[in-house]
Order: C-alpha cells, then sequence, then structure tokens
C-alpha cells in the first residue's frame, strides 16, 4: 500500500507531525529504527524496578498547544511542575531555588541584597524577551531572499512585532540576542554564584560557554516554555520523559496512524526528483506520496539520500551544518536519597535541579576542556531526582538520579570514545557528587554513563547533540537548517524535514514538527485544524 | 575668556578629522590634546634613548577617503608606502598579498576573501552613516532599508549566505573553507585583532568584515605614523583649527543643563557652543561629565559599556635587524585556529598566556631616523593580554613580556641576542598613556551588540548625547576606530546638521 506520509523517526517530533497529518485525513506510517517509540523522549527500565529518563529528563518547551490539539492528557500525560533547586558551593554553602519569586529573593537576598533588587528587574526584562519570541516558535521562518507574498508577509508581520516596542526594548532585544550570558548576568547581578546559577540555562546542550556570545539567547531558548501557563517553569513528565512520547503514539493509535518499530531506515526512494518511500534496513519497502524525516538533517541528507540527487550547494551546506555535541548523560539508580549536608533538613531543594558549580569562571574552563578535546575535569551538572516528586519511577525509598554532564566532546581528542574513556568520565562525574554528599556513592546501585557515542548510535542524534544543531545565529530562524530551506521542504519534492535542526529548534518541544505538519498540509490542500497560537502572557 | 564655537577634546585622528571638517564649515574650533604632540594612538614616542616607535597604531587600513579628500591631506604631506603583503611566520613561512598567496589553499583562501571583500564592500556604506534612531520613523530608516537594498543586490545565493554568516564565528569559516592551518591561523589573528574575543566565539567574523570595510590594504604612511597625526594637525591648522597640546581637561562645565565649555586641568577655563568629545565615552560621562548632569539610569548604563583590551603592544630596540622573510611585510605569528583560541583562554581569567599570538612590523625599515644606522625598531601588537590580572600589573607585564619573546625567539631565532631594550605596554598601560578604558582600542569593545545604533549606547548613538551641547566623535562611537578618522567625520556632519 502506499501511504500519503512516512515518518522517519518516531521521537516527538515525528509523532507530533504524524499525528496531525493522520488527525487531517492522512494515511501515515511511521517507521522507528529502536524497538521502543520515543527518540530522546524516553522512559527506560534499564535496572530492574527502575524507569529511567535517560535521555531528556525535564520538560517546559512542549507546546501547550500541541498538548491541546492531540489530547495528550487524555492519553495519559502528566507534567508535574517541580519546585526548588540549589548551587552547592565550594565552602560548605548553598544557593536555594524555589518555585516562588518572592522566595527567590529572600534567598537572592541573604548573598547579595542588591541582586535582590535586580533578580525583580532580570526577570521582567526576560520574560518580555520571552513574550516576543514565543509567537515565533510556531511559525514558519519567511525567507528573506524571496520576494513571494507570504515571505514578505511574514517578514512585515515581524516588522510589526519589532515596531511594538519602545526604543529601549528593542535596543535590550538586540542586545539580549548576541551578547554572552556572563556579560548581560554582569549588567544585573554581582554575586558570583548568582550569577552561576542564573548562567546555567544559556549553556545546557550547546557547545557555547556562558563567556560565548550568543550564549544569551541560549537561556531564552530554555526559558520560552511553561508549565501549565507559569512561564520559565520546568516540569517532570509523571513516569519519565517517555510518557510524553507514549501519549503521543496513543494519540496516533486512536486518529488511524500506525508506527513500525524495529524498521532503522537505509535509503530514501527517490524517483524523478521525487520521494516515494523509504527503504528498510532488512530490504523492505515502504512506500508513501511523501517523506517526512525525523533525524537531524545530517543524518537524513548525508546518509540516506544518494548525494547525486541534491544539489552541490545544499551537500555542501548541510556538511557544515554544525551539530556540536557538548554532553553527556549520567542515569544513576540509588538506594536510598542522598544527603547533601550543605541543605537544612527538609529544605525542597533537592526536588529541583541542583548543581554544583559556583561560578561562570569554572563554567568557562569547563568550556575550555570541550574545545581542547577533553571532557571536562570539574564538569558542570545539571542534577535532578525526579522521583523525589514523581513516586511512579522505582520501588518505594528508592530514587532515581539524572545528571546531565556538561562538556563531553563527540571525540576525544580527535579519536572515537573508548570504553576506558567512558567510564573515567562517568568517575570524574561521581566524585564530584560525592565531594558534596558524602556517601554518595555508596548508595548506588546502577550507573547507565552515556558519551556522545551512545548518544549517536542510540537515539541517532549525530554527535550526541540535543539540539539537533548549534543554536547560534548562523542556524537559527531563517538559516536553520540551510539558507533557503527554513519552510521544512528540502531540494527533493516530497521530501520534507521535521526534526529539531529546523526551526525553532531543539528541545521537547514540538513545533517542528508542528509546523512542518501545517506546511505539508498546505502544500497538500487539506484543512489544518490546529488551534492557533495561543499567549499566556 | 577666549570663545570657540567648538571645542573638541582629544587630539587624536577623530578629533583632528572633526575640528577639520567643523573649521572647514566656517566654525571656530579648538583641540585639546593632554599629550605633549597630537595623535593619540598615531603619535610616535622615543621608547628607548635613540629608538622611536609608533605610540600604539602601527599601520592603518587607510584613512576614511572622505576625510582624506576633505581635509586634503595629500596636498599637506600625506603620502602611504605600498601595501604591506603578510607573512605567516613558520616553519614553512608563507606570504599573503592580494591575490598573490603562496600554499596549496591559495586559492580557496583567495576566493573567502573575495567573498568576504564583497561582503564588506556592502557594508562599508554603513560607516558612514550616523545610525539611525530605534525609533525614528520615516527618513532614517528609509537610509539603512537602502543600504539593505544595497546588501540584497549580492544575488539571492550571495544574500542568503551573507545572512547566515554576519553573526558567525570566524573559526567556523575558517574550518569550513580552508584546509591550511597557517591560513586558518591567519584568518583567525586577523578577525580577533583588537577584539575581546576568541575567534570561535560567535559574532567574530563581523570584526573582520569591518576591517576589510575599512580598506583591503594594510598601509604604513610615508614618515611612519607620526607623519598621518602629523599631516592631520596640518591640514586642520590650514583650515583655522587652533590644536592645544598639553591641555588636559579636568572637566565639561554646565549651565543651564547644557555644555557651554570646559575646564583644563590647569584651571583656564574655555567656553563654546558646543563640546565634543573624541576620548572615551566613559571617560567623558563619567570624569568630565559626572553623574550629576546624567539621567541615573543613563549613568549606570555608561558604567556598564564593556571595555576590555585584550592586545599589548610590544617595543623591542634592536641592534640588527631581524631574521625575517621581509623587512618591509607584517609578520604574523598565529600558527592555528586552536592556537589563537588557546592564547585567549586564558585572559578571561585575568591570566597570561603562555603562547601569545602576534603581528609585527619594523617601522625602522620604512624610516630610517626611528634607529641609528643599522639598528631596528621592531613593534608588535601581541594577543591576548588580561586587562586586569589577577596577579597584578608588574607580574603580569614580566610573564607576558618573557612568553612573548619566547614566542619571538622560536619564529624568528637570534632575535633575543639582538634586543638592546623591551618595553611592553599591557591594557592597563595603555589605559593610563592614552586614557583608552581597559586598554580597548576602540574606545568601548567593537562587538555587535555594541555597534552602529547601540554605539556606545542608544541615547547617544546618534553622536548627540542627553546633555544638550556635548557630542561625542572618537573610536566610542559608531563605526568605532582603527586610525581612519570615520567616527570623527560622521560626528562633524551630525553636528553641522544641527
Amino acid at each position: 500500500m502506499i501511504y500519503d506520509a512516512v515518518i522517519i523517526g518516531a521521537g516527538h517530533n515525528g509523532l507530533v507531525a504524524a499525528c496531525y497529518l493522520a488527525k487531517a485525513g492522512m494515511k501515515v506510517c511511521v517507521v522507528e529504527k529502536n524497538d521502543w517509540v520515543g527518540g530522546a523522549a524516553v522512559s527506560r527500565s534499564l535496572y530492574p524496578g527502575f524507569t529511567y529518563s535517560n535521555c531528556s529528563y525535564v520538560s517546559s518547551l512542549f507546546r501547550p498547544e500541541i498538548m491541546r490539539d492531540l489530547e495528550l492528557p487524555k492519553h495519559g500525560l502528566q507534567i508535574l511542575p517541580y519546585e526548588g533547586g540549589a548551587v552547592f558551593t565550594e565552602g560548605g554553602g548553598y544557593l536555594g531555588m524555589f518555585r516562588d519569586h518572592d522566595a527567590n529573593r529572600r534567598e537572592f537576598a541573604r548573598h547579595s541584597r542588591h541582586d535582590a533588587e535586580a533578580y525583580d528587574r532580570y526577570s521582567r526584562d526576560v520574560l518580555r524577551f520571552c513574550r516576543f519570541i514565543r509567537p515565533m516558535l510556531m511559525r514558519t521562518p519567511p525567507d528573506p531572499s524571496s520576494f513571494k507574498p507570504r515571505d514578505i508577509a511574514e517578514l512585515i508581520w515581524l516588522g510589526r512585532k519589532m515596531g511594538e516596542m519602545s526604543e529601549r526594548q528593542m535596543a535590550d532585544m538586540v542586545r539580549f540576542w548576541t551578547m554572552s550570558i556572563s556579560d548581560f548576568l554582569d549588567e544585573y547581578f554581582e554575586h558570583p554564584v548568582i550569577k552561576a546559577y542564573l548562567a546555567v540555562s544559556a549553556i545546557i546542550g550547546t557547545a557555547l560557554g556562558p563567556m560565548s556570545p550568543g550564549s544569551a539567547y541560549v537561556l531564552l531558548h530554555h526559558y520560552m516554555g511553561d508549565v501549565d501557563g507559569n512561564v520559565g517553569a520546568w516540569g517532570f513528565a509523571r513516569g519519565g520523559m517517555g510518557s510524553i512520547t507514549q501519549a503521543l503514539a496513543r494519540s496516533l493509535a486512536a486518529a488511524g496512524g500506525e508506527i513500525r518499530n524495529g524498521s532503522g531506515v537505509e535509503s530514501v526512494i527517490v524517483k524523478n526528483g521525487h520521494a516515494q518511500g523509504v527503504v528498510l534496513s532488512n530490504g523492505d519497502e515502504v512506500r508513501g506520496k511523501r517523506v517526512i524525516s525525523n533525524m537531524d538533517v545530517k543524518r537524513t541528507f548525508l546518509k540516506h539520500v544518494a548525494e547525486d540527487q541534491l544539489p552541490g550547494d545544499f551537500v555542501k551546506r548541510v556538511k557544515a551544518f554544525k551539530i556540536r555535541g557538548s554532553s553527556g548523560k549520567l542515569n544513576i539508580a540509588l538506594d536510598s536519597a542522598p544527603v547533601f549536608p550543605a541543605l537544612p533538613e527538609g529544605a525542597p531543594n533537592l526536588k529541583g535541579d541542583l548543581h554544583f558549580t559556583d561560578s561562570i569562571e569554572k563554567m568557562e574552563r569547563a568550556y575550555d576542556d570541550w574545545k581542547a578535546g577533553h571532557f571536562s575535569r570539574d564538569p558542570f551538572q545539571d542534577v535532578m531526582i525526579p522521583t523525589m516528586i514523581d513516586p511512579t519511577m522505582t520501588p518505594p525509598g528508592k530514587h532515581f538520579m539524572s545528571c546531565f554532564v556538561q562538556y563531553a566532546p563527540p571525540k576525544i581528542e580527535g579519536r572515537e570514545w573508548s570504553d576506558a574513556d567512558r567510564d573515567a568520565f562517568g568517575q570524574t562525574c561521581l566524585d564530584q557528587i560525592e565531594k558534596y554528599s558524602p556517601g554518595f556513592k555508596n548508595r548506588v546501585l546502577h550507573v547507565e554513563v552515556r558519551t556522545p557515542r551512545e548518544l549517536e548510535a542510540e537515539v541517532g542524534l549525530t554527535e550526541g547533540n540535543i539540539f539537533q544543531g548549534e543554536l547560534t545565529f548562523d542556524q537559527l530562524l531563517f538559516n536553520r537548517p540551510v539558507p533557503g530551506y527554513a519552510q521544512y521542504r528540502s531540494p527533493i519534492k516530497g521530501l520534507w524535514m521535521c526534526g529539531s535542526s529546523t526551526h525553532p529548534g531543539g528541545g521537547v518541544m514540538g513545533a517542528p514538527g508542528r509546523n512542518a505538519a501545517a506546511q505539508v498540509l498546505r502544500e497538500a490542500k487539506l484543512p489544518n485544524r490546529m488551534s492557533d497560537a495561543y499567549a499566556v502572557l | 575668556m577666549p570663545s570657540f564655537s567648538a571645542i573638541v577634546i582629544g587630539g587624536g585622528t577623530n578629533g583632528l578629522a572633526c575640528a577639520g571638517r567643523l573649521a572647514a564649515k566656517g566654525c571656530r574650533v579648538v583641540v585639546l590634546e593632554a599629550g605633549a604632540v597630537a595623535g593619540g594612538g598615531a603619535a610616535v614616542r622615543e621608547f628607548a634613548p635613540g629608538y622611536f616607535a609608533p605610540a600604539l597604531a602601527h599601520t592603518t587600513r587607510g584613512v576614511d577617503a572622505r576625510v582624506m579628500a576633505g581635509m586634503a591631506l595629500e596636498r599637506h604631506g600625506l603620502g602611504f608606502h605600498p601595501a604591506l603583503a603578510t607573512c605567516v611566520l613558520n616553519a614553512e613561512p608563507l606570504s599573503v598579498m592580494r591575490g598573490k598567496t603562496t600554499g596549496a589553499d591559495a586559492a580557496a583562501y583567495a576566493a573567502l576573501i573575495a567573498k568576504l571583500s564583497e561582503f564588506a564592500r556592502v557594508l562599508a556604506p554603513f560607516r558612514g552613516l550616523t545610525p539611525p534612531r530605534l525609533t525614528s520613523s520615516g527618513n532614517e530608516w528609509g537610509k539603512l532599508a537602502r543600504l539593505g537594498l544595497g546588501i540584497r543586490a549580492l544575488g539571492k545565493a550571495d544574500f542568503r549566505e551573507f545572512l547566515r554568516m554576519i553573526l558567525i564565528n570566524v573559526a567556523d569559516v575558517a574550518e569550513d573553507e580552508l584546509t591550511d592551518d597557517r591560513l586558518k591561523g591567519l584568518l583567525a589573528f586577523d578577525a580577533t585583532l583588537g577584539a575581546w574575543l576568541g575567534p570561535r566565539s560567535p559574532n567574530s567574523l563581523i570584526l573582520l568584515l569591518n576591517q576589510l570595510a575599512c580598506g583591503p590594504d594594510i598601509l604604513v604612511p610615508k614618515g611612519g605614523m607620526a607623519a598621518l597625526a602629523a599631516a592631520m594637525v596640518r591640514a586642520a591648522e590650514a583650515a583655522g583649527v587652533v590644536v592645544r597640546c598639553n591641555a588636559a581637561v579636568a572637566r565639561v562645565l554646565v549651565t543651564e543643563d547644557r555644555a557651554c565649555g570646559v575646564e583644563l586641568e590647569s584651571g583656564e577655563v574655555l567656553a563654546a557652543d558646543k563640546v565634543i568629545s573624541a576620548i572615551s565615552p566613559r571617560t567623558t560621562f563619567q570624569k568630565l561629565v559626572g553623574p550629576r548632569h546624567l539621567d541615573a539610569g543613563f549613568f549606570s548604563r555608561v558604567q556598564h559599556i564593556r571595555s576590555r583590551g585584550g592586545a599589548a603592544k610590544l617595543h623591542l630596540a634592536l641592534t640588527a635587524a631581524p631574521d625575517v622573510p621581509d623587512l618591509q611585510a607584517r609578520m604574523v605569528i598565529a600558527p592555528s585556529v586552536r592556537v589563537v583560541e588557546e592564547a585567549f583562554n586564558p585572559v578571561k581569567y585575568g591570566e597570561v598566556p603562555k603562547a601569545p599570538v602576534m603581528e609585527f612590523v619594523v617601522p625602522s625599515a620604512f624610516e630610517g631616523d626611528l634607529a641609528s644606522e643599522g639598528h631596528h625598531v621592531l613593534s608588535a601588537i601581541v594577543q591576548f593580554a588580561p586587562h586586569a590580572p589577577k596577579a597584578g600589573l608588574e607580574a603580569a607585564r614580566a610573564e607576558m613580556l618573557e612568553n612573548t619573546l619566547a614566542v619571538l625567539e622560536a619564529h624568528v631565532p637570534g632575535l633575543r641576542g639582538l634586543v638592546a631594550h623591551a618595553e611592553l605596554l599591557m591594557p592597563q598601560d595603555i589605559e593610563a598613556r592614552f586614557g583608552m578604558v581597559g586598554g580597548n582600542w576602540h574606545h568601548g569593545e567593537l562587538a555587535v551588540e555594541q555597534m552602529l545604533f547601540l554605539r556606545p549606547l542608544r541615547e547617544a548613538a546618534q553622536y548627540g548625547t542627553p546633555l544638550p551641547g556635548l557630542y561625542l566623535a572618537g573610536a566610542g562611537s559608531h563605526p568605532g576606530g582603527g586610525i581612519n578618522g570615520s567616527a570623527g567625520w560622521n560626528a562633524a556632519g551630525m553636528v553641522l546638521h544641527e
């Protein structure tokens, strides 16, 4: 049979696109190489009785419009907002974070009264940048080089949005989009720990340091999401991050879509410049009128499409697309809750993100190691214990801990990662935690260490980059992934892109999948029943 | 009390260009220079008995054509030696000159530079523009839109490429387009020259485009850099400008919320309708005006103008000619992108790099009178140097000098044996000597978030300031520094317009 659409990869974006197309009446088939769905939003059972969110580990960016359109709560998705967080400092102290703005303010005042004052202004300013960018997420970027009415209308829309701002707001916006987070925070704050905590979101997932220009934008990328309308808040998916993709899979089934697991794609069938389906690695063919790839742009076009089917310029640009792996991950099963002596008893901070990097300088030095081709000797870790809030993931009293680690280069000193490298990397991270939580290592039942090598092999993310491509301006908006191809189309007719390599980029957001589906439906002249992007702000 | 229609503070190239343009239109202008000679970064100095070196800048990409013609600088004696070739010092040295690059990558490098020069060409008109105010309607944005159309006229493919590359980092461009480490290193070095950025930092390529927009060639004036300043002084004086040296300004005088003159450190008072500051915007507002006459929010933002200098200046007095392939070339020691990046890393933490990268020229090879017969002067810009060294200035300077000489010796064997005297200016020394805050030679970092309508601050980006009667005309304003007089010329245009 010939499907209306074959989607390569059952990651969240592939599933979102599939759901929208199926709901519009298309016959869709999602082919997935792994025996499970989810891509990098998965819950895996890698140790008896424990569920791991072993890739992505928190949720905020997932677009509420998609959740509503696809009825994900009905299909079992629940996001539990988390509270708190802490940075442990060298001298045995800590900076706590809370869900409540005023509580944060009081905690800041404990370190610096000046910074507590500045925090109000800072929060307001960052919220304003979020307000500007959020409506852009669900729109297909224009091609500024085109004179087509749609592109011009889109540019005018952008211009209008800019025009709504005051001079000061516009200036702040331009600065914020191009500055380093370190310089940006220096204009508000003075205390190194407060700056270190606030800089965290600017480096997660990216191969930039906090002192790299453009890193402030990455911060925004992590702030523009929400949990239940609470902008900037983050939460856990109950039952692990796989719950998001499980709910999507159920929504897809309800809409009549099909998923084939264990079906890795060998190549995209292209005849007369038109994509007609895929060949699986077992030789089977899945035919379709169009093919939509949820894989990153490099993998799609350099591995699964014959180079002679593509224009030379396009291939050159895809080859030069920067997908830089910068992070690793430790997934840990714990026999009991870790104890951090710096925290007062009963403090809620363990329910949030924990960090051991108490200055921007330490973060930047960790990045310098990455640039030189090593993993960081004193790494930055974003540690979460989702079981503090969600007890469904482990047996009673036990805990699952997720440690997101930066920086880990895709290659070590130019060579592939070996198992010994991986173990040394894992040990470095465990030692760092032990330093702030004595006895921690004795609680460990099982550790899964993931370097960019494992991420690429299992999830298929080239170089292990969690965003399917760096979030720098040369790869954002109309430049993402390739100038002239930012509208989810590719040079091959009927071959589309819907992964995080496309606008607006990575994170468990679903926006690329939805935007791609919108373009596919528009071209197929099918009705688009997507709800409008709504403004919480 | 003598009275002028305009006072220009600072006798550097921008101050002189501004004064020259105003005087040509009939203003009575006085230029007040704190130093003993005008020229600022383009002056000459005896750094060791019998040895003279360019005070700071040792080459230029040419004076702004408008300044050149408007002040008739050629008639006042300004000429240039033939453009300098660049020689990349390495085990196998490489020579780079427009279209005549040696090495396997020559064609790729030429193609890349041609593409970047094309981008620079469409950006060049922005340099002569008074940046529009962000909210102003009509005319000013119209000007900008026209220039934007000029960019679109590159053609569809190049326009897309332009938008992709405008904020990219230079390291990626080097990796994508070149294979020869020596050329990659050169590109990385050139883009980050004078910046507080490593080649891997996003937004680094635009700095190279800006340099190319100033002019394709690297030039040394006939008679040395000081001759450039001298020609400008002569031209300004011919137009009726009074240039006063040793006249440091202590403060700007304000009456009825208007700048009305200045008081010199000697106590002397000069009155004028307009006061134009060609020195650092931070110094202007923080020291000369002070918080009493400025809005608190504005004043606070002034303090946040980032002005970190990352370059040190080295002067060597040599007893004989150094062993280099071409005494009249610009020598660059920057073996690879990684070495440039690693030279920047420690500076972020206030430390001194083990292996700095640098460019040097031998000014005495152009002008014999800079050193006695057979002797030579070497002038180098060494990157990167911490602007606020943790170890203290003295220790950092000593370490920086040692590391620099070691790198030089490794590339120019026998050089250390020729050194009769060495002088290294750290960014702090440059600040003390030339008034450049943080030692940044653009009087404020030339970075995307401090460019165009954000330079130095949005309220003062059109050369006027929130204090009526006070204007900015220095490198701290659009389009930044580089011994070309563009900022001063633009500022004069704005003053005349008003």
